[in-house]
């Protein structure tokens, strides 16, 4: 076991995959002789050469749509996007694409392709480098998204999405990437696409939230916890599939729902989830399903984005409220 | 330096519009067995389209985007091919499709929105048809690059046409492949018309072979109604891709005779003379009978038995399919991901029953 920060997971995964399995080649821009903006490719380019870590042209349709045509091949590419604002460039190839080959073909031809791609705030970032946007690909059958919150589940689902034969959207919270380091052990391991975790018991309330605001959380339930207030935190980990399961257990337990997410309001995933404890558990419920989100305009500029962003102070107040009922 | 639109091109051709070889004294790139083999197909690709039209008129199958006109760039094209190379299509291709190895009764499936119609067969190297124009220039690039990385040599080929030229995705394919010194070729046919927008409305450039300067490739323009012109040009691009030199544009001039589809109406954008121009003169298949014919190696009465046998074959096919059952809605949910998401699991439970309640029927 070695302490390590997300981006290090990242890493070491994309590293032990690359081992094992010569088909598994990276595409990108700036990954190769740069190791990618962030580093996360440091050195993968010397150790397995510039025909496995492949720096691109500046074309992010071109980074999809050619990883499409090699995963038909049979190879199984991980092309990043540098920063997911830069995806709208290639929404044709990802969504109408790489995500329905398998259905078009009836099972014929399958795209075992994944999109690393940073996103989230609270970094200060230029415009359109913050943005979530899962929501707009979990409308998007034949996808999946994968959104982690720590080092140790984002090597075991980053491996779990390179071994899978569908496209997987995976999501890299830029906020964490040096945040605390976590122990993991060393060898390659896989975190099941599409299970939550079950991150802290409790029987007050449930909380269900995905990557960045998943770490303020759980410092929020900790000081709740020592007032006697006992929070169950669910990290989602999964966009789609979504596990509804853990969340409809846990709500029938609590009696009481937030979700909290950082991408805007309207039509988030938060809805979805909403929608469906209200399809199959609104009877265990003891008060409204209440959010707490990213707000209905365009992700703000850094002068505002603390604001903007599901921080403490407005979490604390919808707990607040959610227990009151 | 470069003045704009002062390259200069020669224009393939090679069979001339009656039938003649411009240059006889060079070699033929085809013997004369082969050339009677593609007519057929050509032959072929020309009835299914007559056909299939009636079929839609007759509300058997969905819209359908016909090809007459088109035979001797498709059919010439695909006859370069390898069975091991990677076909990537768009809706106009079925021609070339069924060279690469698409069977009819697949097409048909295609046509009727069956839940299978775009499985591929096993071993068949061709991807699903394409409706985003140009989205399947980049698939090529993929494919080539993954044999280049696994040192098969196979070639990849992207069928488009003039107006997908001006999309970013064939931008994009020609930039990477040309980085890459990939085994693609780019296979346009310019058939004049998006649609109802005219070549000269999609792109300033005199032609459409030269985008390929710009790329650092090699560009070729060919009359895409003379079919040996079209092989001859394929065959050498191919070869290339084959021998590691590198992709290639192919501009085949050409005109889709018909509508764009079966929803569109072409008098509203081509004249009746431009129309007529192109079938009586150009018409692909008229030149290459007429070849045939005066070479002796073709005549009248086997043209009336070649069309009669394959109505025939076509019948039986046809029969065949509309035979076959409907597929279930609840059978789409297998699909969307290698293992079923519970979600999937329970909407297709009740897509199920929801039938069966309905007695198998989820309109009635
Ligand atoms: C991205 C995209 N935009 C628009 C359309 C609608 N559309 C279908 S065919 C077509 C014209 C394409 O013309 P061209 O590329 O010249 O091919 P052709 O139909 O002549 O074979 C258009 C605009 C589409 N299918 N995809």
């Amino acid at each position: 076991m070695a302490k390590m920060t997300l981006l290090q997971a990242i890493k070491q995964a994309l590293e032990l995959e690359m081992e094992q399995d010569e088909r598994v080649v990276i595409l990108g821009e700036d990954i190769g002789e740069n190791g990618g903006v962030f580093r996360v490719t440091d050195g993968l380019q010397k150790q397995f050469g510039k025909e496995r870590v492949i720096d691109t042209p500046l074309a992010e349709s071109a980074i999809i749509g050619t990883s499409v045509g090699m995963s038909l091949n049979g190879m199984r590419p991980i092309a990043e996007i540098q920063f997911l604002g830069f995806i709208y460039e290639a929404m044709d190839q990802l969504a109408s694409q790489a995500a329905r080959i398998r259905f078009k073909t009836a099972g014929g031809y399958s795209v075992p392709l994944v999109i690393r791609s940073p996103y989230g705030g609270g970094v200060r970032t230029p415009e359109l480098h913050s943005d979530s946007l899962e929501a707009l690909f979990s409308h998007t059958p034949g996808l999946k998204i994968v959104m982690p919150s720590n080092s140790y589940d984002a090597k075991g689902l980053l491996i779990a999405a390179i071994r899978d034969d569908d496209p997987v959207l995976f999501l890299e919270p830029m906020k964490l990437y040096r945040a605390e380091p976590q122990e993991i052990p060393e060898e390659a391991y896989e975190v099941e696409i599409g299970k939550a975790k079950l991150v802290k018991e409790g029987f007050h309330a449930t909380i269900v939230s995905w990557g960045p605001p998943v770490v303020t959380l759980k410092k929020i339930v900790e000081s709740y916890e020592q007032e006697g207030i006992h929070l169950e935190l669910i990290d989602l980990r999964t966009v789609a599939p979504l596990d509804q399961e853990t969340i409809l257990q846990s709500v029938e337990k609590t009696e009481r729902l937030l979700i909290v997410h950082e991408a805007v309001k309207t039509n988030g995933v938060g809805a979805e989830i909403a929608a469906s404890v209200s399809e199959k558990g609104i009877f265990s419920l003891a008060a409204p399903i209440l959010r707490v989100t990213g707000f209905d305009t365009p992700y703000p500029v850094g002068m505002v984005e603390d604001d903007w962003l599901p921080n403490e102070s407005r979490i604390r107040k919808m707990i607040d409220e959610l227990l009151s009922y | 330096m470069f003045e704009e639109n002062q390259l200069a091109f020669d224009r393939v051709q090679l069979l001339n519009e009656e039938g003649k070889i411009n240059n006889p004294s060079s070699d033929m790139p085809i013997s004369n067995d082969t050339m009677l083999h593609m007519y057929k197909w050509m032959k072929k690709a020309r009835l299914m389209d007559e056909k299939l039209l009636r079929m839609q008129r007759q509300g058997r199958i969905g819209t359908y985007a016909p090809l007459s006109g088109q035979e001797a760039a498709q059919v010439g094209s695909a006859f370069a091919l390898e069975k091991s190379d990677w076909l990537c299509p768009s809706y106009r291709d079925l021609a070339a499709c069924m060279v690469h190895g698409m069977p009819f009764d697949q097409v048909l499936r295609y046509v009727k929105g069956h839940l299978y119609g775009s499985r591929n067969a096993e071993g068949l190297r061709m991807l699903p048809i394409q409706i985003i124009i140009a989205a399947q220039t980049l698939h090529a690039v993929g494919t080539a690059f993954a044999a280049k990385l696994k040192h098969e040599h196979t070639v990849s080929v992207s069928y488009f046409g003039d107006g997908a030229t001006s999309q970013g995705d064939f931008h994009e394919a020609l930039n990477f492949a040309s980085v890459y010194q990939l085994p693609v070729v780019f296979f346009c046919q310019n058939n004049h018309y998006a649609i109802s927008v005219p070549r000269k409305q999609q792109t300033a450039s005199n032609t459409i072979a030269q985008k390929a300067i710009a790329y650092g490739i090699k560009g070729v323009q060919v009359d895409g109604n003379d079919l040996v012109g079209v092989y001859q040009v394929m065959k050498e691009a191919v070869q290339r891709a084959r021998n590691d030199e590198g992709p290639t544009l192919i501009e085949a001039e050409t005109y889709r005779l018909g509508p764009h589809t079966t929803s569109d109406d072409p008098n509203k954008y081509r004249s009746k003379e431009e129309v007529q121009q192109w079938m009586e003169k150009r018409d692909p298949i008229i030149r290459v009978k007429k070849y045939l014919i005066s070479n002796q190696l073709w005549n009248e009465d086997e043209e009336q038995s070649l069309v009669a046998s394959l109505q025939q074959e076509m019948d039986i096919e046809i029969d065949q399919v509309e035979k076959e059952p409907t597929p279930s809605l609840a059978e789409a949910f297998d699909y969307v991901y290698a293992t079923k998401s519970n979600q999937l699991v329970e909407q297709q439970k009740y897509v199920t029953t929801f039938s069966q309640d309905k007695g198998g029927d989820l309109h009635g």
